[in-house]
């Protein structure tokens, strides 16, 4: 491996995923699979979980993938890609096949936070060698922005509203990137769009790992943040420079920060674009702006303070 | 596009024609349309790259015309092209019709 990723040179390259998607303008879920995929230098075998990224690549009859690509439920695509990575093994034993293939499973935050935690998690621990891939936009985009576990505190959406009773979503965001973390796989890693290079370099290193790996990438979704549909990738800037998505990776145990903001800037700066977010701007919400910037202090303190225990 | 009929389509609903997407033009979502400036461009190919609806073409390693039978308006090339001497390459300008 270990080409320098050049976008002149990428460029020649086909991209695997085609024009005609159905996803909506400014979505960031197609830019991601794009960059993932063009980061492969290995034919590569896909499982989707039910999602917007499934069901709008896929609309009968008509496939978006230059790639094998499998769906079967909205739980299980690390299952489901584990039985095409058992079989190919197997096939490989039986001198069938000698080609070098890779095997990513891609799934929304709602079927890797929540339905799809306990597939994942097994796949990860009979450790089959492949790639899970979850693309974070943080609620059930597709069904109509309903909250996951996903969901960033205090965020609007159609099952928590924002209103006089509840200022949005009043629990926690779950921190998946640590529970793969404390699987001790291999390789897992934060990505964001914004920064292609880190990105595709993480998905590089993490294809040429053998075992279960993991990445967590930002996905911005336009309709369900209420924002405009051209900041998708100005949004996951944003989130990667206030350390709300910090961007890291855990080799081995081992945790290394691979983007360091210049300077950290403060969470209203990620939060303020977005609609999801407009009332905490009114006096009474100002504690949650308060406790996010709290939470995300503490995450990065954490963060910093874990890799330089293994700094040497 | 033409729909299928139950007695044509495959056991499974399998998808032989791996891309076959392309033959749905999305092109008609579109409200606001990016105009490539090509004089202000310095080819950093960023737009291709964060074009979500692979709607830029590029030729040899350079950016050639939007293909506008899928560009969806969104306007995140426009956003993020970073121009010669701070003069966007990219605009976008209402769509006529």
């Amino acid at each position: 491996m270990a080409k320098i990723l050049k976008l002149r040179e990428l460029s020649k390259k086909d991209v695997l995923i085609s024009a005609g998607h159905r996803m909506c303008a400014g979505c960031g879920a197609p830019t991601v699979v794009k960059m993932v995929l063009m980061a492969s230098d290995y034919p590569v075998i896909a499982a989707n979980s039910t999602g917007c990224l499934e069901v709008s690549t896929c609309i009968s009859d008509y496939t978006a993938w230059k790639i094998p690509w499998i769906h079967s439920a909205f739980e299980n695509a690390a299952a489901t890609i584990s039985g095409v990575e058992t079989m190919y093994r197997a096939l490989k034993k039986q001198g069938k096949i000698d080609r070098e293939i890779k095997f990513i499973a891609f799934g929304g935050d709602g079927g890797t936070y929540d339905i799809g935690l306990q597939s994942l998690s097994g796949a990860m621990e009979r450790g089959h060698d492949m790639l899970y891939i979850c693309y974070d936009n943080g609620a059930y985009m597709n069904t109509g922005i309903q909250r996951s576990s996903a969901t960033p505190f205090g965020a609007d959406t159609t099952t928590r509203p924002a209103g006089s009773a509840v200022p949005g979503k009043t629990e926690q965001r779950k921190n998946l990137t640590r529970i793969m973390a404390a699987h001790d796989i291999p390789y897992v890693a934060q990505a964001s769009p914004s920064h292609w290079m880190d990105l595709m370099k993480k998905v590089r290193k993490a294809l040429e790992i053998k075992g279960p790996k993991f990445m967590n990438i930002l996905s911005p979704c336009n309709r369900g943040w209420r924002s405009r549909t051209d900041d998708s990738i100005m949004l996951s800037r944003l989130a990667v420079e206030t350390c709300h998505w910090p961007l890291y990776e855990v080799e081995n145990g081992v945790t290394k920060i691979t983007f360091r903001p210049k300077q950290k800037r403060p969470v209203e700066d990620f939060l303020r674009p977005q609609g999801r977010f407009k009332h905490l701007f009114k006096p009474e919400n100002e504690w949650i702006i308060k406790k996010s910037q709290e939470d995300i202090d503490r995450e990065w303190e954490k963060l910093q303070k874990e890799e330089a225990l293994f700094a040497s | 596009m033409k729909l299928k009929g139950w007695k044509e389509v495959t056991p499974g609903a399998v998808i032989l024609e791996a891309g076959n997407a392309i033959e749905f033009k999305t092109g008609s979502w579109r409200a606001f349309k990016p105009v490539w400036k090509k004089e202000h461009c310095i080819q950093c190919l960023l737009c291709w790259l964060y074009c979500p609806d692979m709607a830029i073409k590029v030729k040899d390693g350079r950016r050639a015309e939007f293909d506008y039978d899928f560009c969806k308006g969104c306007g995140i090339c426009a956003l993020e092209c970073p121009g010669k001497k701070g003069i966007k390459a990219i605009i976008m300008v209402e769509e006529e019709k």
